[in-house]
């Protein structure tokens, strides 16, 4: 005859099985989301997601360095969104935030249109995990330097 | 205050009151409510007096010694409360998990107890985190809100706290008056919303995200040293903050409980 099990053994391993199991399941799910859940597209992954211009979507990247061009008309912008793997013009007409400079990241709002230029309704400046004193704007650490260009007044 | 249990129990049956432990495991004897209150009763004010001079040092040092952000300028020190609440209402929900599995496993009434003290605090600190990061991502990101998937998940567990704290009254309430049907469904939800404290912590991983990823991994830090060492002391002085007022409303739980006995009592007789 086998020993029985004690009760509380029987509870913990039971409900060890059932945790594993849901957490799993919602690691699994989170997990698929991965395309749906992002919020932007980078310029990589929009040359290959085949998005119809005119459907709004989201851009993120970096801001490339010395792309920055200001249009005749004083509001409009132009400038160039990479990430390594692809670029994207951008054209944009507003204030942008305090933190939108070159080289450093940016989520565009907007559509893509005829010409392959991104036209943004608005601009989120996307800040990176580096958090630099004022006074060391200069440093050359290799942290900072993966960052190279972001350096401005504020 | 007598703590002899002699002749009769201070606490309804569903809790232990036996005063001996002589064949009872080490965590049976944290689970015996009143070993817990002697030590609970000079933790708190220890725990509280350490954690508030570490936090306001550590906010005396942020606010006003610590430089500016190179991009963000002063906005920056928001970080000093923003970090620690988040940390917290994450902190918050473990610590129900892992109480309710001991609840679930073992039946220990004072890891009911520990969970439901657990709650409250925890939605402060996410409801605080959700508040300050809002605050800062105005003029950082240029935005209030977005949905993206950290602050999306963020959300998410402090709906789960509202929802915990419902069930949890709603047990009680029904445990009080007799019923036991709903007792374990606020331990079950507590295990069951663990699944959302990996999604919050790796969001930023997972899906490209407005908010940035983790700053500090594994003895990494992308934070200058000028700021760590406040963040450093801000995150650890909440979180003594934060051991005192669960160990305060766990021992008002109890005192609850025992006044709930004691009405009973007085009414039988």
């Amino acid at each position: 005859m086998p020993s029985p099990m004690k009760a509380k053994h029987q509870r913990l391993v039971l409900i060890s099985i059932a945790f594993i199991g849901l957490l799993a399941a919602g690691l699994i799910a989170a997990y698929a989301l991965r395309g749906q859940a992002s919020y932007f597209y980078t310029p990589g992954e929009l040359a290959a997601a085949e998005v119809e211009p005119g459907q709004a979507i989201r851009l993120g990247g970096m801001v490339q360095t010395g792309s920055i061009k200001k249009q005749a008309d004083g509001v409009t912008i132009d400038f160039i969104v990479e990430d390594g793997k692809g670029t994207v013009p951008v054209r944009f007409s507003g204030i942008t935030p305090a933190l939108f400079v070159e080289g450093s990241g940016v989520v565009a709002e907007g559509r893509m249109d005829r010409a392959g230029f991104f036209v943004a309704d608005n601009l989120l400046a996307k800040h990176d995990e580096n958090y630099v004193p004022r006074e060391m704007k200069d440093m050359t650490s290799a942290d900072v330097k993966k960052v190279a260009g972001t350096v401005a007044q504020p | 205050m007598h703590r002899g249990n002699k002749g009769r129990c201070r606490y309804p049956s569903a809790i232990d009151c036996s005063g001996k432990l002589t064949q009872r495991s080490l965590m049976h004897g944290f689970a015996n409510p009143t070993r817990f209150l002697s030590i609970a009763r000079p933790l708190t004010p220890a725990l509280m007096v350490t954690g508030v001079i570490m936090v306001a040092i550590a906010l005396f040092l942020g606010l006003f010694n610590a430089p500016a952000d190179r991009l963000m300028g002063e906005t920056v020190r928001i970080l000093y409360i923003h970090v620690p609440a988040a940390w917290l209402g994450m902190a918050g929900w473990t610590s129900i998990a892992i109480a309710s599995l001991v609840e679930l496993v073992w039946r220990h009434p004072l890891a009911g107890i520990a969970a439901r003290a657990s709650a409250l605090p925890g939605a402060f600190f996410c409801a605080l985190c959700l508040a300050t990061g809002s605050i800062w991502a105005r003029p950082t990101w240029g935005t209030w809100w977005v949905w993206d998937g950290r602050l999306t998940s963020m959300l998410v567990l402090l709906f789960l706290y509202l929802g915990y704290m419902a069930l949890a009254d709603a047990s009680q309430k029904d445990a009080a008056a007799g019923r036991n049907g709903t007792a374990r469904v606020a331990a079950i939800f507590g295990l069951v919303g663990a699944i959302n404290v990996p999604i919050i912590n790796r969001s930023v991983v997972w899906w490209n995200s407005l908010h940035q990823p983790a700053s500090i991994t594994m003895g990494k830090s992308a934070i200058d040293p000028a700021f760590l060492w406040p963040l450093g002391m801000a995150v650890i002085g909440f979180s003594l903050i934060f051991g005192a007022i669960i160990l305060m409303r766990m021992r008002t739980l109890l005192a609850d409980i025992r006044i709930e006995a004691r009405m009973r009592r007085l009414a039988a007789a």
